[in-house]
């Protein structure tokens, strides 16, 4: 193997400490702002300060805070996974960064076909971004996740993509399409078309709420049964809580890692499901079609 | 005035407890059919046990949904509806007075 010099090691402890600063930065910015609290606590996102707008001011919370985190924290993973590639792949690091490529592109093909070929990045964006931001529970962190508006974000920017490739056949089309059977089913189609992103956003919304709204009822209840049980011991014996120690852990291993990654995971799945299974391919290339051979026909008649 | 917020905070547990309690028969008679159906699949072709189990997975999740909807409406109902529905209450009596 190239022996390294010591400028190139010097930029990957930059890019390791870019990638591992802001979740530092979370747990310091939690301990600080946290209020003390006893028993059970399931608050939304605190908010930080906000800033004044014409219409609606607009708050700064923690939700919009952790997930800019996470953004930066994902570019830092990037950049020092992909330092230093060489045509033939010699590190690890460069094996780890081509089987992610690989898998992800081999899944986007899977599923969207050989048309949206181009989406791999994205999905790997919606990927990460959703699972590191569940996953920043585990420090301790209020994951962006299990806030309904970061959630509804994404799944508004589906929805957006959604009904751009449901166009690409044509407006006229995209209108005709809302009384497919009948008439009548209009309201129903229109309702079934909105409820596509709601349903995204309240699912993975959902899942990680509930993940920590169990862990918090849990381990409030261990708290309670360790006393009840252990309280006879002599002086400050009795006042641990015996039965907090392990328990919850074996749980956030189903709920925090387990579940947030099934999310994102599924996520990106039904984000590749609707925009491909909205977009009509066969239409769509008939009409490239035909304004091919308008063209042709109009440079014809004009030479 | 107490007796209406005692109905307000009982009704709004009972109506959290039941939206729960329904709402997860649904989803649990589905992921059972789900995971029954597939562990078959397994067993007649062991070869396809990833794929049959990602798909699984999959459907299983997307099944949960109409779950997690009852979850999201009685964690409002506990944590978000006392609370709006008392202040409500104690404004319109502030009015009428």
């Amino acid at each position: 193997m190239k022996q390294r010099t010591l400028r190139f090691r010097i930029a990957d402890w930059l890019y390791l400490a870019i990638a591992a600063l802001p979740v530092l930065c979370g747990i310091v910015l939690n301990i600080l702002t946290k209020p003390p609290t006893d028993g059970i606590s399931i608050a939304g996102a605190r908010i930080f300060f906000t800033i004044p707008m014409p219409l609606q001011d607009l708050p700064i919370t923690e939700a919009q805070v952790n997930s800019f985190l996470v953004v930066i924290s994902i570019f830092g993973l990037c950049l020092y996974i992909t330092h230093g590639l060489s045509i033939k792949a010699e590190t690890k690091r460069q094996h780890f960064a081509e089987w992610v490529v690989e898998k992800t592109e081999a899944m986007v093909q899977e599923s969207m076909g050989d048309f949206f070929r181009g989406y791999a990045p994205f999905i790997a964006a919606v990927l990460a971004l959703s699972a590191f931001s569940s996953l920043l529970t585990l420090f301790g962190i209020y994951p962006p996740t299990s806030d309904m508006n970061v959630v509804a974000g994404w799944a508004i920017l589906v929805f957006i993509l959604i009904t751009y490739y449901k166009m690409k056949s044509g407006f006229l089309n995209y209108l005709k399409g809302f009384t497919k059977p009948i008439f009548v089913m209009l309201p129903l189609n229109i309702i079934s078309e909105v409820a596509t992103p709601v349903s995204m956003a309240f699912r993975h919304y959902g899942n990680v709420l509930s993940g920590s709204v169990i862990a918090v009822l849990i381990a409030y209840s261990l708290q309670s049964l360790s006393s009840l049980l252990l309280g006879w011991l002599p002086g400050f014996l009795g006042q641990i809580p015996f039965l907090q120690i392990g328990l919850p852990a074996i749980l956030s291993l189903y709920f925090d890692i387990f579940s947030g990654c099934m999310q994102a995971y599924i996520f990106a799945m039904l984000t590749m499901l609707n925009i491909s299974g909205g977009f009509a391919q066969e239409d769509y290339e008939k009409r490239k079609k035909e304004k091919l051979e308008k063209k042709n026909k109009k440079l014809k008649s004009n030479t | 005035m107490e007796l209406a917020i005692g109905i307000i905070l009982g009704c709004c547990a009972l109506g959290a407890g039941i939206c729960m309690g329904i709402g997860a028969i649904g989803p649990g008679i589905g992921e059972g059919n789900a995971v029954s159906k597939a562990c078959e699949a397994i067993g007649r072709q062991p070869e396809s046990k990833s794929a049959v189990t990602s798909t699984m997975i999959m459907g299983c999740a997307i099944s949960e949904t109409t779950g997690i909807y009852a979850l999201v409406i009685s964690i409002l109902l506990i944590f978000v509806a006392p609370i709006t529905m008392v202040n409500t209450l104690k404004s319109a009596v502030a009015s009428l007075l």
